[in-house]
């Protein structure tokens, strides 16, 4: 990346020496009447020199000085020579409307040369805006010199937004199909701005709006479908847990979003804890993954072999029991950590946006949340179907008696169901510290919408779980934009008491005698 | 009096593919007394839920009188006049046996009735009467709770009789009783049946003599045979279900 | 629920007179404190305004206990949503109080209160209409919370969704509601709520003698919910009731509609909970979208739980010790409070599952 700034300075540092000539005799126009002064800035911005770059600025700003022909950039120094000058006596520059048109075409050209990528971009995007035929000669240089892909994509766009205001029908279309190929708001309004002003251009500017609404509704479906499945993975996450301890065992846990929430204070407490290794810091949050499965899960075990099993059967009490359990633990987090949210840092490789073809910008850190939801629901599902301790759970749930006169324990496979179930509430907690503030409460905002998931997939359904998860954060995503996030969120709420009615238990639901029981 | 009769044709419940029930035909008359019997898994509990509105048959028509079973939920059938004892007996065990029988006894169902119900003479001597039919006159003011498995299976009889009933399907009545109360059991069944049906599933096949009636056998959920006990265990298919091949 | 052997109502005459008595007592008991209220500041009998004003809260906080109680206790439905009938009746009120603010507001609107005036309302919602009238939002202040009670009831019953199923879609609900009334476009007030009144039914608030009104108000409605519980627990409906709790297919097979039984119960239940919100507001002087969070549902359970389901008695018994205790604790150790709070769900699920009631009845066998 380095060595590619230094060739863009180099290259705009070696352009032709009659350029810098050119800067040189330009200069002194700019403290001439505003005609010279809209004159001068024009060939500043064609002559494409760096230095011209800062002078414009000023003049834009109303931070430059003259005295007689000598420019005087607002550090003081000659803008000609470099040299501090003396700025007795100096006047501000003062530039009318013509020439504030000329400046914003001239700065556009010149930052389309800027060293920095990101000023090509923004310079990229202001010659779109601004629209004159002028751009296009300049544009094509740019673009030719250009080797940052995403600059030069801009500088096509704004390429053919110039284009488009060229007096020739032939080069007029080519914008057109340029534009066509876009996929931005922006290149829509220009575009129905050519079909008024150009009526012979319809057909074409039509087919272009067509082109780009088609490709605009697909990237706000796959936003949406995106964002969807982040939320629904947040949902999954938080719900996966309790598809095992409730959707199995049977056993209520409103202490389920607490165990969510010291997983994430394990992950604060890792990272904290590697803050003296430097070179494993980065790693906090993978080491975190294992941490907070055993505290929850610890946790959970506690609970279960404590305080639940001696309410096996009675559901309402057990929930009134774990919500108890639920306060305290969040008390006690409270105290000891305090109040206020802690910070849980994302490490480098989950930051950032990813663009995909098509304009589509997926945040890295929600892709990992996601990739992470399905890695954790699939160990659910090698856990439950290919281990020994999955076969003794499935036993003990389905014929409790059987199960223990073929010599199970069923005492500790309940211990361990509950632990696993809470361990990968623990898990959800690691990844919710990367996408919510890690405090005492973290876990009250998701217990609802957990039970909601599990109700709506189905009881006892882990592919239910991830149906109704996915299904209820896209669901979520596709209602907000036309009822805001809280009345979505209320939405969704009666749509599931709605669904209920028509299949009580759920979508994944299992049927005949055993769901009698 | 004899009340409607019990029809059922072509009856078919499946549950995720497994049929429980398979083109299951059966017409029990107005005060006949019948038993059915059948292997464990042949679909006689899931018969009785289809006819008390527990389970929705798949396919087929189930009629009492001129009211379609299928489209009631339990509530409903069970004011048409069909009541229903359970294989474990279930009682209300917050309730006095008295309590319990005065919710069975036939009156207006409604929350409202509820509210306003007085309990009147007539009702109070009905009640004690059965109390003393089942032989709990002395418990009336007991809960049920602290009643014995037996006095429970009794009482639940009991509801059955204040119900007064057009049909009575009685599941397994006398598992887990000794002889005497069996041959009780019995007894009382036959002079119930007469003025209403009564359908008893039953295991027991000395008892199902005891009862004197017509026999059906089921077997995979369809109907393997039909007669007087004699000639129900006589008749080779059903040996084979039994005895296996 | 089975666990509960015990019979709804006290047997045996003695008890019961004597469980009577001490409640005609206790009413007459508290309905003395405005009276002493009202002594010298001197006096060593006189009552403090803040005693007044605290237990007159706690009398709204019974009420709603015997509401759940009604449903909970009899019926087996838990309800994690009582609050937000509370917080519904609470609103009605609050709407009530707020338009009887007229022009003494802020902004000196006539006729629309302040956060609307500041929201840039031009007028009144339409379901603000008739506000104005008291006997209008007493009759709303029971219709809305019955109405969504029903509803609620209507649609979860019908298709057999009971325990705890219920009780998470009755979470939600209240869940869902405050959401919706945190939002300023509501015309609620936002997360503000209403606050600042200035008079009900012609009497300023911060007076002694609306005080002594709002208190003696409650306690009837307290007396008046007691007595009709009692009245409805001890016939044959109470009866279906207890049965549809302890095995509720049974009364299905016996020819009772198990939906209706409960339909009626749950939304009696939530118009004696609208009421005693109804009445909360112009004591404490403020309602506002905090009420209908979560827990402050399940923490009203917990008084009945404490108290002992199943009893009524016990039920309000349960509000007045465990809101004594919250303000006892939380006035030197409010960092405890939470701790003694969860520790008493459990407690009371693990150790005392018939509640302080269970404690002073005989044991059945």
């Amino acid at each position: 990346m380095l060595r590619i700034l230094l060739l863009l300075a180099f290259l705009a540092g070696a352009l032709p020496a009659a350029a810098q000539d050119a800067f040189i005799e330009a200069l002194p126009g700019l403290a001439g009447a505003f005609g010279t002064q809209a004159e001068a800035v024009e060939r500043l911005g064609a002559g494409g020199d760096p230095r011209a770059l800062p002078v414009l600025r000023a003049l834009s700003d109303g931070q430059l000085r003259k005295r007689d022909t000598l420019i005087i950039l607002p550090n003081g120094t000659d803008a000609a020579t470099g040299q501090p000058a003396d700025a007795a006596g100096a006047e501000t520059v003062r530039i009318n409307n013509r020439v504030r048109a000329a400046l914003r075409g001239a700065l556009g050209r010149l930052q389309l040369v800027s060293a920095n990528p990101d000023e090509r971009l923004a310079a990229a995007d202001s010659v779109f805006r601004s629209r004159s035929a002028e751009n296009i000669a300049p544009l094509e240089a740019a673009i030719a010199r250009e080797s940052v892909p995403r600059v030069r994509e801009r500088q096509e766009l704004a390429l053919a937004a110039s284009r488009l205001v060229a007096p020739d029908a032939a080069v007029k279309r080519q914008g057109i199909a340029t534009l066509g190929g876009a996929s931005s708001e922006d290149a829509r309004a220009l575009l129905l701005e050519a079909r008024a002003t150009n009526p012979d251009l319809a057909a074409e500017v039509d087919a272009a709006v067509a082109a780009i609404d088609g490709r605009l509704a697909f990237k706000r479906a796959a936003e949406t479908l995106f964002q969807g499945l982040s939320l629904g993975s947040v949902l999954l996450l938080a719900a996966l847990g309790l598809a095992i301890t409730f959707g199995v065992m049977g056993v209520i846990n409103m202490a389920h979003g607490e165990f969510v929430m010291l997983g994430a204070y394990t992950t604060f407490m890792v990272q904290e804890a590697l803050r003296g290794i430097p070179w494993l810091l980065p790693w906090s949050l993978p080491l975190s993954v294992p941490a907070a499965f055993l505290v929850a899960g610890l946790a959970g075990a506690v609970l279960e072999r404590g305080l639940i099993r001696h309410l096996y059967g009675r559901p309402l009490e057990t929930l009134l029991m774990t919500f108890g359990v639920g306060m305290i633990l969040q008390q006690a987090v409270r105290l000891a950590f305090g109040a206020q949210n802690r910070e849980v840092l994302s490490p480098a490789w989950m930051q950032g946006t990813l663009s995909l073809p098509g304009g589509i910008l997926i945040t890295q850190n929600r892709l990992w949340v996601i990739v992470f939801s399905l890695l954790v629901l699939a160990l659910a599902f090698a856990a439950i179907r290919l281990t020994r301790f999955g076969l003794e759970m499935r036993a003990v749930v389905q014929n409790r008696r059987t199960a223990a006169t073929m010599g199970i324990r069923t005492g500790r496979v309940d211990a361990l169901t509950f632990a696993f179930g809470s361990g990968i509430a623990g898990m959800a907690g690691v990844a919710l510290s990367q996408i919510d503030n890690v405090s005492p409460n973290l876990g009250t905002g998701y217990i609802i919408d957990s039970f909601m998931v599990v109700v709506f997939g189905g009881v006892g359904s882990l592919v239910g779980t991830l149906v109704g998860a996915m299904g209820l954060g896209v669901l979520n995503k596709i209602i907000e934009p036309w009822a805001g996030a809280v009345l979505a969120k209320v939405a969704v709420l009666v749509l599931i008491m709605l669904f209920i009615q028509r299949r009580p238990r759920g979508l994944f639901a299992l049927k005949g005698r055993a769901a009698d029981a | 009096m004899k009340g409607p009769g019990l029809y059922l044709d072509g009856v078919s419940v499946v549950f995720d593919g497994f049929r429980a029930l398979n083109n299951l035909s059966l017409i029990v008359d107005p005060g006949e007394l019948r038993a059915v019997i059948g292997p464990n898994g042949a679909g006689k509990t899931t018969m009785m839920d289809v006819i008390t509105g527990k389970t929705r048959p798949t396919a087929g028509t189930v009629t009492f009188g001129e009211h379609d079973l299928t489209r009631m939920d339990e509530a409903r059938i069970a004011n048409l006049g069909i009541g229903r004892k359970f294989q474990k007996p279930t009682v209300f065990d917050a309730l006095t046996v008295f309590e319990n029988l005065e919710l069975a006894l036939k009156a207006p169902r409604d929350p409202w009735s509820c509210l306003r119900w007085k309990l009147e003479n007539t009702a109070r001597k009905r009640i004690e009467a059965v109390t003393e039919e089942i032989g709990l006159a002395s418990r009336a003011g007991d809960p049920a709770a602290i009643l014995s498995h037996g006095q429970r299976q009794w009482l639940e009889i009991g509801m059955l009789l204040m119900q007064d009933p057009d049909l009575l399907l009685v599941d397994e009545p006398v598992a887990g009783m000794t002889d005497q109360e069996t041959e009780h059991t019995a007894a009382l069944l036959r002079r119930i049946a007469g003025t209403r049906s009564v359908v008893v599933v039953e295991h027991d096949l000395e008892f199902v003599r005891a009862l004197g009636s017509k026999v059906t056998v089921l077997h995979e959920g369809t109907l393997l045979s039909e007669g007087s006990i004699d000639t129900v265990q006589n008749d080779p298919r059903v040996i084979e279900v039994y005895l296996g091949r | 629920m089975s666990d509960i052997t015990a019979a709804p109502a006290p047997r045996g005459i003695p008890a019961r007179l004597l469980i009577r008595g001490a409640v005609i007592a206790a009413i007459a008991l508290l309905a003395l404190l405005p009276v002493l209220n009202t002594l010298p500041a001197g006096s060593a009998l006189r009552v403090s305004d803040f005693t007044v004003a605290v237990t007159g809260k706690w009398i709204c906080y019974g009420v709603l206990a015997l509401a759940i109680d009604l449903a909970w206790g009899y019926a087996g439905i838990l309800s994690l949503g009582h609050g937000a009938f509370f917080a519904l009746g609470g609103y009605a009120m609050g709407m009530h109080l707020m338009r009887l603010i007229g022009p003494r507001g802020v902004y000196g609107h006539p006729v629309l209160p302040d956060f609307m005036v500041f929201l840039g309302y031009k007028e009144l919602p339409w379901y603000w209409l008739g506000f104005d009238h008291f006997p209008y939002a007493i009759l709303m202040a029971m219709l809305v919370p019955g109405a969504l009670a029903f509803l609620l009831g209507w649609l979860s019953f019908r298709s057999r969704i009971t325990g705890v199923y219920f009780s998470i879609i009755t979470q939600a609900m209240t869940y869902a509601l405050m959401l919706a009334f945190f939002r300023n476009d509501m015309g609620f007030g936002g997360n503000n709520g209403f606050t600042d009144f200035k008079e009900l039914l012609g009497v300023p608030l911060n007076t002694q003698g609306a005080r002594a009104g709002l208190f003696y108000a409650a306690l009837i409605l307290l007396a008046g919910s007691l007595i009709l519980c009692r009245h409805i627990t001890s016939t044959k409906l109470g009866r279906v009731l207890v049965a549809v709790r302890d095995a509720e297919s049974r009364v299905r097979f016996l020819g009772y509609s198990v939906t209706s039984f409960k339909l009626s119960v749950f939304t009696l239940s939530a118009v004696l909970a609208g009421l005693a919100g109804a009445l909360y507001v112009p004591l404490v002087g403020i309602i506002n979208p905090g009420e209908f969070a979560p827990g402050n549902s399940i923490e009203a359970v917990i008084w009945v739980a404490v108290g002992g389901r199943g009893t009524l008695v016990g039920a309000i018994l349960g509000a007045f010790s465990v809101n004594a205790l919250k303000t006892w604790l939380t006035s030197f150790a409010p960092d405890l409070w939470l701790f003694v709070l969860g520790s008493l769900f459990v407690a009371v699920t693990l150790f005392l599952p018939r509640g302080l009631a269970g404690l002073f009845r005989g044991r059945t066998k």
